[in-house]
Formats: structure tokens, C-alpha cells, sequence
């Protein structure tokens, strides 16, 4: 399996990651050596295999919409409390739109 | 004896006697902490004080009379991925280190109800991402018996805390191996639970299609004893199911006669370490000699459990971890120019390689025009391996193999080459594929005097005939329980 250096620094665009040109190279040795390993995969005949997401049978319950804890806003300040910066009751980000 | 060494169900009987008070035994357990950790590393964050309170709670409900609670006053460790409310929960990452979780997990506040001591957090490979405790950002914990070795990972710092006796028991997190091969490492019990059979609210995801916590102790009773304190459905985890949770002890000493053990070809292969192959047959034999029924069973498509794991664990990972943004919680770099650069920077230096290697690995097997060659594929093997137990356990109750071709290896002796550290985890990870229980007991040492790990593995939901064979493997194993001279 061929990988360019080019391709890697694509997906770390998608990953939201930054990257040293010695840490691409790397990682594109990692990638190669990765996805030929996992070539193995291929060999086996799956046209009339069922993917398996999970081992048990997991299905999204529903609930009723009720507030359940009515006292919640007296935890903003314990769930702000671990924001990395922070305005009154927001988080606060670097600037997003010029 | 030292306090520090008691099990849980030793600890408990002298606290319900009165012949021990919690507090004391916190204060040995601590102690023991103290004088060792500087070489172990097993834990991020001690908790001293918060612990003797609770400890002196503990104590107030024993003299109160009545019965109290299952672990009422025993001291025990949580992996650091587990989060604790108001005690830090790094999960091995620098991106959490100022991380003070506003909530317990359900297995945190299930040990809390049980009256447990929590006396501190586990060190870890980074999000739960290794198999020898190297990939913690803050430091590589060692393993008791030869400080030189690594513990196995990633719950590393559960596995070397419970056989160092700096806790009585712990809890691990097991995606592909992480409990169990600690468990082997370092000569402990270690059990994955059947996934949906514990609770993972609260506890930080690394694919969580396989997570499951599970315990780690010093000995099989007291595995089944914590199994039975976590267990159970959870409204806050829709994986985790809502099949009654038995009574573990209750037919732990039941003997294996009758009970058919399945032994699959696969797992003993060309390269593994010689005693490991020799202990494991030798406990496979007395198995039998105890009544068991050894029958050979195939699981055929165990070779491709790895490359099936790397991809759809990997996955998940670039899934879950995506949410280490800098803006809500953790580390944010500073000195940056708009969000897309604060993102980047952020997530840059607050991951480690490993996890930096995991999320760009599963960024790629789902990304446009390579999804359905690797990730379904890899989901359509998954199928396959699932398959290969269901039809083993036709013929079978309970599967026997090795935990891991090796003994503990040296430190660094692989971290250079990812994908042959990955392969420490060749005879564990397929039962997390497949969903099943499976658990690591002690059977022997090798020429070193590194611990060797049986693992058994079991029906999906059958931890009881699980533990029933690992109870009587334990009875055929030196008494007292070999300990590490630290």
C-alpha cells in the first residue's frame, strides 16, 4: 500500500491535528506499514456478511422529554469551572468570524 | 501479615468483627503507597484525606449495627479514565490535566454506595491506548515483580497497585486486552465483563464498541465480589443491558466436573515464550484432572482479529476524541490565530503519539472512498470472529488460552515499532470483538519469575460459569498467594 506524504497531511486536516514534516514522514511510514497489515482483511470473502456494529444488539431508547433536575443552572458555574476560558455564563473562543 | 495485604473478603470479615477498623486499614494501604509509588508509578492522584474520611464514614456504619454495605471500607483504585467528581481524572492524557470531573461515574458512585474507599486514580497509557503503560503522558508505571518490565496495559496502574497491595482490589477499563493483560503481567485477577454488562457513563471513551470496565483483584473471589458491586443495566449507557445481574459467589466453588473446556488450536501457535504454552497446558490439566471435559474447538478467523480491531477501534477513537476541542473543558493552546489554528495547536500538544497515531489512523478508514474497504470490511469480519465463538461454545462452556504469547516485556523494549507492541494483544482482543467475558487469573511464573495469565473466556453474559472455572483453577495454585518483593 502507497501512501504520500500528501495523503497523511490531508487526513491530519480532517483530524483537526498539526503535524512537524519529520512527524509526516513518520507518520506515513506508520500508515503503510499499518494498512498493509491490515490488508489481510481483504482476503476473506464478505459479499453475503452482515457488518457488526456492536456484539449486542444496542437500539437508541427513548424517554420522556421532562426536566429532571430543575436546579441545574446552580451548575453552570461548577461546569464552567473546567472551561479554558470562560465570559460570564459562556464559553469564550477565539474570534470565528472576521 | 501486613493489613495492606488482606483481599476484600479477608479486609471485610475483620472490619464486620471489629478486629480492624477501616481507617487503619486505609492508613496501611496508604502507607504502603507511599513507600513504594516512587518506584511503581501506579498512581496519577492519591487521594489521602478524602479517603480517610471516607474511611471513618465506613466506620460509623460498621458500629452502627447494622449489616454494611458489600465493600463497606475497603480501599480501592480507579483507572484514571474513570471519572471521580472533584478528583482529577486525567485518563493518562496532558490534554485533561487540569480536567476536575463535575460528576461521578456510575461505577464511582456504585462503589461509593458500597461503602469502597476510593483511594486513588491509576495510571494508564493515554486514553486507555497501550499495552504497557509506556503511552502515559505523565509517567511509565513498572511492574512490581521486576521494576525493569513494564505492567502491561493499559490499566497498568490497576494491575501493579493491586500486586503491590496499594489497594485491595481496582478497577480497570479492557477495549482489547487492557485489563487482562495487566492482570497476566503483573499475577493478578482481571475479568472483562460481557460489553453492556457494566456501565460506562462516565468513564472516558476510547471505542466504544468494545470498552468495558471491569475488576482487577487478588483473587477470584474477590473478582466476582466487585463484578457484583458494577454490574448491571444503567438508564444513562443505552448499551448497557438490562439482563438480571446473579449472584457471583453463589455457585463460584460448584467445581468443574462436567464442565467442558475448550481449547482453541489458534491460540497456541509457533513463537510463543515456552513456559507460557507449558503453564498454561499444565492448568489446563488439572482442569481435567478435576472433572473438566478438555475438547478441541477452532476459531478460525483469529488471525485477522487484530488488523479487525485496528480499524474499527481506531475509528471510533478519531470519533470519540474529537470532542478535546480546547473550548469546553482541558488544555487550550494559547497563542493562536482563529479557532481552525486554536483546534489544531490544541489538540497538537495535548495528545501523545500514540493517540495522535490511533485518531489519524481512523480518520483514514473512514474517510471518502476508503470506508467500505476497511472500516465495513473490517465490521464485516467482526462477524466472522463473533461467529467462530458461537460456534465453539456449541461444542463448549468455557474456552482456555494463554493471555498473551509473552511475560512482561522490558521497558522500551517495543516502543519503537508500534504494530509489534499491538500484537501483544493477538490473544485478547477477539473477545472484545466478540463481546464476550473473559478473565485473566494467575498460573505460574517463568524462568525470571515474570507471572504467567491464564485466560478463560466465556459466554456472552455467563460471567458465572466464568468464574466457577477460574475459582477452581485457583484452588490448584500455591498457598498463600505469591507476592512481589518490592
Amino acid at each position: 500500500m502507497r501512501i504520500t506524504t500528501d495523503e497523511v497531511r490531508k487526513v491530519a486536516d480532517l483530524a483537526r491535528l498539526a503535524f512537524s514534516e519529520d512527524e509526516l514522514a513518520d507518520l506515513t511510514q506508520h500508515f503503510e506499514k499499518m494498512l498493509g497489515y491490515v490488508e489481510k482483511l481483504r482476503e476473506l470473502p464478505t459479499a453475503s456478511v452482515e457488518p457488526t456494529a456492536h456484539a449486542v444488539d444496542v437500539t437508541a431508547p427513548l424517554r420522556d422529554d421532562v426536566v429532571r433536575n430543575p436546579d441545574d443552572h446552580a451548575n453552570t458555574d461548577v461546569l464552567l469551572a473546567n472551561a479554558p476560558d470562560r465570559k460570564a455564563d459562556f464559553f469564550r473562543v477565539p474570534k470565528i468570524i472576521e | 501479615m501486613s493489613l495492606c495485604t488482606l483481599t476484600i473478603s479477608e479486609a471485610r470479615a475483620k472490619l464486620s468483627a471489629r478486629e480492624l477498623s477501616a481507617v487503619e486499614l486505609t492508613r496501611a494501604v496508604l502507607d504502603r503507597i507511599q513507600a513504594t509509588d516512587g518506584r511503581l508509578h501506579a498512581y496519577l492522584h492519591v487521594c489521602a484525606d478524602a479517603a480517610l474520611n471516607q474511611a471513618a464514614a465506613a466506620d460509623r456504619m460498621l458500629a452502627a449495627g447494622a449489616p454494611p454495605p458489600p465493600l463497606c471500607g475497603i480501599p480501592i483504585a480507579l483507572k484514571d479514565v474513570i471519572l471521580t467528581r472533584g478528583i482529577p481524572s486525567t485518563a493518562g492524557s496532558k490534554i485533561l490535566e487540569d480536567f476536575i470531573p463535575p460528576y461521578d461515574a456510575t461505577v464511582t458512585r456504585r462503589l461509593r454506595e458500597a461503602g469502597a474507599v476510593i483511594v486513588g486514580k491509576a495510571n494508564c497509557d493515554e486514553f486507555a491506548m497501550g499495552s504497557s503503560n509506556e503511552n502515559s503522558a505523565y509517567a511509565a508505571c513498572r511492574n512490581p515483580w521486576n521494576t525493569d518490565r513494564v505492567p502491561g496495559g493499559s490499566s497498568g496502574g490497576s494491575a501493579a497497585a493491586v500486586a503491590a497491595d496499594q489497594a485491595c482490589a481496582s478497577l480497570g477499563t479492557d477495549t482489547g486486552g487492557s485489563i487482562r493483560l495487566p492482570a497476566a503481567f503483573c499475577g493478578v485477577v482481571g475479568l472483562k465483563p460481557s460489553y453492556g454488562r457494566v456501565s460506562r457513563f462516565g468513564v472516558v471513551a476510547y471505542a466504544s464498541s468494545l470498552d468495558q470496565v471491569g475488576p482487577v483483584t487478588k483473587d477470584v473471589r474477590d473478582c466476582a465480589l466487585l463484578l457484583q458491586a458494577i454490574a448491571g443495566h444503567d438508564p444513562r449507557d443505552s448499551t448497557s443491558v438490562a439482563a438480571p445481574v446473579p449472584d457471583y459467589t453463589a455457585e463460584m466453588d460448584a467445581g468443574v466436573r462436567g464442565l467442558r473446556i475448550g481449547i482453541p488450536r489458534e491460540y497456541f501457535v509457533d513463537g510463543m515464550q515456552p513456559e507460557v504454552e507449558a503453564a498454561v497446558r499444565r492448568a489446563i490439566g488439572c482442569l481435567e484432572e478435576m472433572g473438566a471435559e478438555v475438547v478441541p474447538v477452532s476459531l478460525p478467523h483469529t488471525e485477522y482479529a487484530v488488523a479487525a480491531y485496528y480499524v474499527v477501534a481506531t475509528a471510533e477513537a478519531s470519533s470519540n476524541l474529537a470532542r478535546y476541542d480546547g473550548v469546553r473543558y482541558g488544555y487550550r493552546a494559547a497563542d493562536v490565530t482563529g479557532l481552525a489554528d486554536m483546534y489544531r495547536a490544541t489538540r497538537a500538544r495535548g495528545f501523545g503519539n500514540e493517540v495522535k497515531r490511533r485518531i489519524m489512523l481512523g480518520t483514514y478508514v473512514l474517510s471518502a472512498g476508503y470506508y467500505d474497504a476497511y472500516y465495513l470490511q473490517a465490521q464485516k469480519v467482526r462477524t466472522l470472529v463473533r461467529r467462530d465463538f458461537l460456534h465453539a461454545f456449541e461444542t463448549c462452556d468455557v474456552i482456555a488460552t494463554p493471555v498473551a504469547p509473552t511475560t512482561a516485556f522490558l521497558v522500551g523494549e517495543k516502543t519503537d515499532d508500534p504494530l509489534t507492541m499491538y500484537l501483544s494483544d493477538i490473544f485478547t482482543i477477539a473477545v472484545n470483538l466478540a463481546g464476550l467475558p473473559g478473565v485473566s487469573v494467575p498460573c505460574g511464573f517463568d524462568d525470571r519469575g515474570m507471572p504467567i495469565g491464564l485466560q478463560l473466556i466465556g459466554r456472552a453474559f455467563d460471567e458465572t460459569t466464568l468464574l466457577r472455572a477460574a475459582y477452581a483453577h485457583e484452588q490448584m495454585q500455591d498457598r498463600p498467594r505469591p507476592r512481589p518483593a518490592l
